[in-house]
Formats: structure tokens, C-alpha cells, sequence
């Protein structure tokens, strides 16, 4: 596992009260699936560190086992070798503080948007007044105000995608998980959808790691990229984005370290298929 | 960024239900009594014509009137014998919606444990198969035997014509959630009491509801497979008496109350659906208007 930097080094990671240890630890891990016929290596090799308050985006070709590192962070897969370690903590099995977010919204047909987004505090049986509070301050936050009546089938994919942001921030998780969250928006939401989440990762000062398909959304939301292999999936590179915190949509488009950035994750990327 | 998505959804909501439809049009359950009846009207006038078209067949003495008689002689045994059909009726509603009832109790229950125990499923998924490719009608003498010549019997073979479908579409139910919502459900910390009740029992009613219909219809085909066997009342045995003494327009009488029942049934449980789901009657009237 090599680091590489582009441009500057000095990348602004926001403070938090946890700073004392890494947000997730992951130490040597390694994932072996067994199937009938033959054993599958997901994930080999990798360690990563993450500091609280960090954005942190995968990007590596299809089933190089990116969602796979997402689902060992929340305790929702345990690895086959190595350790992960949520603050400190080792993750032993489903964690309770995160939130998670899916390429699908995974709404609940027969709930409004609000009563989706309080699904979260019902199963975590949190005060109800702070849980409502809170949903109001999400969904202003958001821009879902007005439509919190509604039914997710009288929403748009954008909005579904909101509501399910929503949800997962509900309990303030210290470490939000994303898996290709806006992999099925078009184009034009999914820029809205990037800068929003800019906005409210600096509001909210969450530890976020995005999964995502997308070399420049990765590049304009993250302080770091996580470049992958093909399966087995390990470490190809780590990339300091060198863009300041504050970060117009357009303008960071042309910045020549985002041009610098992005050329060299599609050169990983792209010498990664090759060989193959 | 607000302003273009509520155009985006106001446009959406217009395309689905055409004109002034708002976001908060499922809040009562006034509007979806009121679509249930603009979407049922058409099977009615199908069925006002079917009985013009078998009115004009006997007016025109088309056909004998001892092989079909006229809607009025039938109507008119009806009525002459109100008081017995009101009996016999009763008997058979009685023993269908009993087994209706204890096919639902019965087959929920045992569709849930099946799909929580592999263990379970595996063994008692293939007995369910043989229990129903069986001829309800081959068995039902054993339960006269077993069981006497009272009520039981027929509410015994109700339940098991219609346990079938509502365990089948009940186990698919419960399975065709989305595993990424029990994962979600997992990074909540909910327990699998919680899981089941919010999510994954909601999710499976569209299932349920189906096979719940179907049930509805082969209770009242068990309730009559009983009677035929050995009864003295109940609407399968007024039908094999008429049909001993070769009088038709009791046979039509007994037939058409017992369709009757079976669809008033039917549309009793479609109606409970619709006030218990209406997002997804909500969604199949879209469909409905986008397919028109």
C-alpha cells in the first residue's frame, strides 16, 4: 500500500471531540467467501485508517469488494482474518452507531417521509420529543421540507435518496456509511445531491466513507480517495485530494489538482482493467 | 434546489393520477372507497348483461324452460321461499367465513414459523403439498366419519381449501423483503420482534392480501364440498336436493346465492385491503391509469 499525494499535502480535517483515536481501524483484513465450487477472495491485505471527521470515498471496478469494506465497518460482515476496529472499539458484530446508506432509498412503502425517517429513533426507542426535533432539523437540512407527508412513491429518486439520509443521521452517528447512494439519480440530482452532501457532512461533522462509481464525485466530496484492485480487492492507492474546504460546485470542476486528482485515479483505474 | 423538486413531484403526482391530485390524497379512507367503486363498476354492467342476454334466451323460449328457467321463476323461488334460503344461506356463510377465519390464523402462524426455521419449512412444506393435491372432495366422507354429521366437518374442509394459498402467499410475502432493509434494520439495534412487526409483516401484506382473495373463493367451495357429502341444510345440500327432484329453478336459485357469496367475500376482503393498504391500491390505480 503505497500513499501518494497530488499537489499539497496539507489536507484540513475538521476537528471533533474524538480526535484522541482513528474513527475505523482496518488492520490487515482479508474476506474469503466459500462457495461449493470454488473459494472467492473479496478483500485481501488492506488497512486503513480513518481520523474522526474525515470524508473518505471508495472508488475501484465492480465487485472489487468496496461495499464488501462497508458491511465489515458496520459489523454487517465479519472478515475472515485481520480487525476492524470502530473508536477503538473492536466491531464484533451489526453496529448500532452508524448510518447507513444504500444505492436503493430502502424506504418503507406504507410510511411518509417523516415516519420513515423516525423509523431509526422507533427501533432505537429514542425520546420521542428529541427524536421529532431532530427529524425537523433533518428534513429543513435536507431541503425535504413540504414533503414530509408524502409517500415514497410520490417522491423522485432525489427525495427517496434524501429521506434515506435522513434516517441514517437521525441518531447522529459518529461514522455515516454510504454505498453508491446516488448510483440511480441522473446526472443534473446527482451534482445536487454531491453538493448537498458537502454541506451537511461541514454541518454535521460526521465521519463519512462513500462508496461510489463516480471518479469525480469522489474527488469533489472526499479529503481522501480509497482507490481498489480488481478482486482480490486491496489498497491500489491512497490520494490526498488537495481542494480547500470550501468547494463551488463548478469552480472545483476546474481546479488543476482536481484535474490531477481525477487523472490519476482513472489511470490507476484504468491500468487496473488492463491487466486483467 | 427545493423549489425544482416540488415541481419535479407535483409533476410526478400528475402524471400518476391525472389532474388535481395532491401530496396528501391517502390521508382519509373516504378516497379510496370512491376509486375502489369507479374501478369495480365495469364486472357489474358485464353482469346486468349476462343477465339481459339469459332473460332474452328464455323470453325467447330459446331453450326448454326445465333446462334453464328464467332469471324471474328463479327470483321467484327465491322470494316464495325467502325464509328457507335465508337459512340455508346463513348455514353456509357460518361455515365458510369460520374456516375463512381459521384458514387465516392457522396459515399466518404456520407460514411465519416456516420461514424463521429452515428446519421447519423443510419438513413441512412437502406435507402442505400432499395435503393439497389430495381431492378435498376424496376426504371430505373421512371427516363426516370422523367428525359426525353436524357443522364441523364442512368448516374442517373450508379450512383446508383455503389454507393453502394464504400459507404459499404468505411465506412469499415474508421472503420478498429486501435483505438491505433487515440489514438496515440490524445497524438500528432492533430486535427481531421489532424487525418483524415494522417492517417485514407490513411488506408481506400485498402477498398476503393476494393469496387472501384466492382463499376467500375456495373457502365457500370447501363450506359446499362438505355439505354435498352429508348435510340437511346449508346451500350444498338445498343444490343436491333440487337437483334429485329435477327442479331447476331451485338449482339456479341455490347457484346463484352461492356465487354471491363467494364474491361478496371476495370484495369484502378487496375492500379491507384497500382501507388497510392504500398505498398499494394507490399504486395499482396508477397503473391502472397509465395502462388506459
Amino acid at each position: 500500500m503505497t500513499s501518494m499525494t497530488v499537489g499539497n499535502t496539507t489536507t484540513p480535517r475538521p476537528a471533533d471531540g474524538t480526535a484522541t483515536g482513528a474513527a475505523v481501524e482496518i488492520d490487515d483484513v482479508a474476506v474469503r467467501f466459500h462457495t461449493r465450487k470454488k473459494d472467492v477472495t473479496a478483500l485481501t491485505d488492506v488497512s486503513l485508517r480513518i481520523e474522526p471527521g474525515e470524508f473518505v470515498s471508495i472508488v475501484g471496478a465492480s465487485g472489487c469488494g468496496k461495499s464488501t469494506l462497508l458491511k465489515l465497518v458496520s459489523g454487517l460482515l465479519r472478515p475472515s482474518s485481520g480487525r476492524v476496529r470502530l473508536h477503538g472499539e473492536d466491531v464484533r458484530g451489526p453496529r448500532r452507531d452508524i448510518g447507513y446508506v444504500f444505492q436503493r432509498a430502502a424506504l418503507l412503502d406504507w410510511r411518509s417521509a417523516r415516519r420513515n425517517i423516525l423509523l431509526q429513533a422507533e427501533m432505537r426507542r429514542m425520546p420521542k420529543g428529541e427524536a421529532r426535533a431532530r427529524a425537523d432539523e433533518l428534513i429543513a437540512m435536507t431541503g425535504l421540507s413540504g414533503f414530509d407527508d408524502a409517500y415514497p412513491n410520490e417522491l423522485s429518486g432525489g427525495m427517496q435518496q434524501r429521506v434515506a439520509l435522513c434516517r441514517a443521521l437521525l441518531h447522529r452517528p459518529p461514522v455515516l456509511l454510504m454505498d453508491e447512494p446516488f448510483g440511480a439519480l441522473d446526472a443534473l440530482t446527482r451534482e445536487q445531491m454531491n453538493v448537498e452532501l458537502r454541506r451537511i457532512w461541514r454541518e454535521t461533522g460526521t465521519t463519512v466513507l462513500l462508496v461510489t462509481h463516480s471518479i469525480a464525485e469522489a474527488v469533489y466530496l472526499a479529503n481522501r480517495v480509497v482507490v481498489m484492485t480488481p478482486r482480490p480487492g486491496t489498497v491500489a492507492e491512497l490520494i490526498d485530494v488537495d481542494l480547500p474546504t470550501e468547494r463551488d460546485y463548478g469552480r472545483t470542476m476546474a481546479e488543476p489538482s482536481f484535474a490531477r486528482a481525477t487523472g490519476r485515479i482513472r489511470e490507476l483505474l484504468g491500468a487496473a482493467t488492463t491487466s486483467e | 434546489m427545493a423549489a425544482q423538486s416540488s415541481t419535479d413531484l407535483l409533476e410526478r403526482a400528475d402524471a400518476a393520477g391525472g389532474g388535481a391530485v395532491t401530496v396528501r390524497r391517502r390521508t382519509g379512507v373516504g378516497p379510496g372507497v370512491a376509486r375502489f367503486v369507479r374501478g369495480t363498476w365495469r364486472p357489474f354492467a358485464v353482469l346486468v348483461a349476462i343477465f339481459v342476454a339469459w332473460w332474452a334466451v328464455t323470453a325467447a323460449n330459446l331453450i326448454r324452460p326445465y333446462l334453464v328457467p328464467s332469471p324471474g321463476a328463479t327470483l321467484d323461488v327465491i322470494l316464495a321461499q325467502s325464509s328457507y334460503f335465508a337459512h340455508n344461506t346463513w348455514i353456509t356463510t357460518y361455515e365458510t367465513v369460520l374456516g375463512f377465519l381459521i384458514a387465516i390464523a392457522v396459515g399466518v402462524i404456520s407460514a411465519v414459523v416456516m420461514v424463521y426455521s429452515p428446519t421447519v419449512e423443510k419438513s413441512l412444506y412437502p406435507l402442505l403439498l400432499f395435503a393439497q393435491v389430495i381431492p378435498k372432495i376424496a376426504i371430505a366422507p373421512l371427516f363426516i366419519v370422523w367428525l359426525g354429521f353436524g357443522l364441523t366437518p364442512k368448516i374442517v374442509v373450508a379450512v383446508l381449501m383455503a389454507f393453502f394459498p394464504i400459507v404459499i402467499s404468505t411465506v412469499t410475502g415474508l421472503k420478498s423483503i429486501d435483505p438491505e432493509m433487515l440489514q438496515l434494520s440490524a445497524t438500528m439495534g432492533a430486535g427481531p420482534g421489532q424487525t418483524f412487526w415494522k417492517i417485514r409483516f407490513p411488506a408481506s401484506l400485498p402477498h398476503l392480501f393476494a393469496g387472501l382473495k384466492v382463499a376467500a373463493t375456495m373457502a365457500v367451495t370447501g363450506a359446499v364440498v362438505g355439505e354435498f357429502v352429508g348435510a340437511n341444510e346449508g346451500l350444498g345440500y338445498v343444490i343436491l336436493q333440487a337437483n334429485g327432484n329435477l327442479d331447476t329453478p331451485m338449482l339456479f336459485a341455490g347457484l346463484l346465492i352461492m356465487s354471491l357469496l363467494g364474491v361478496v367475500l371476495f370484495v369484502i376482503v378487496e375492500l379491507i385491503e384497500y382501507v388497510v393498504l392504500p398505498w398499494q391500491a394507490s399504486r395499482r390505480a396508477d397503473a391502472a391509469t397509465t395502462s388506459l
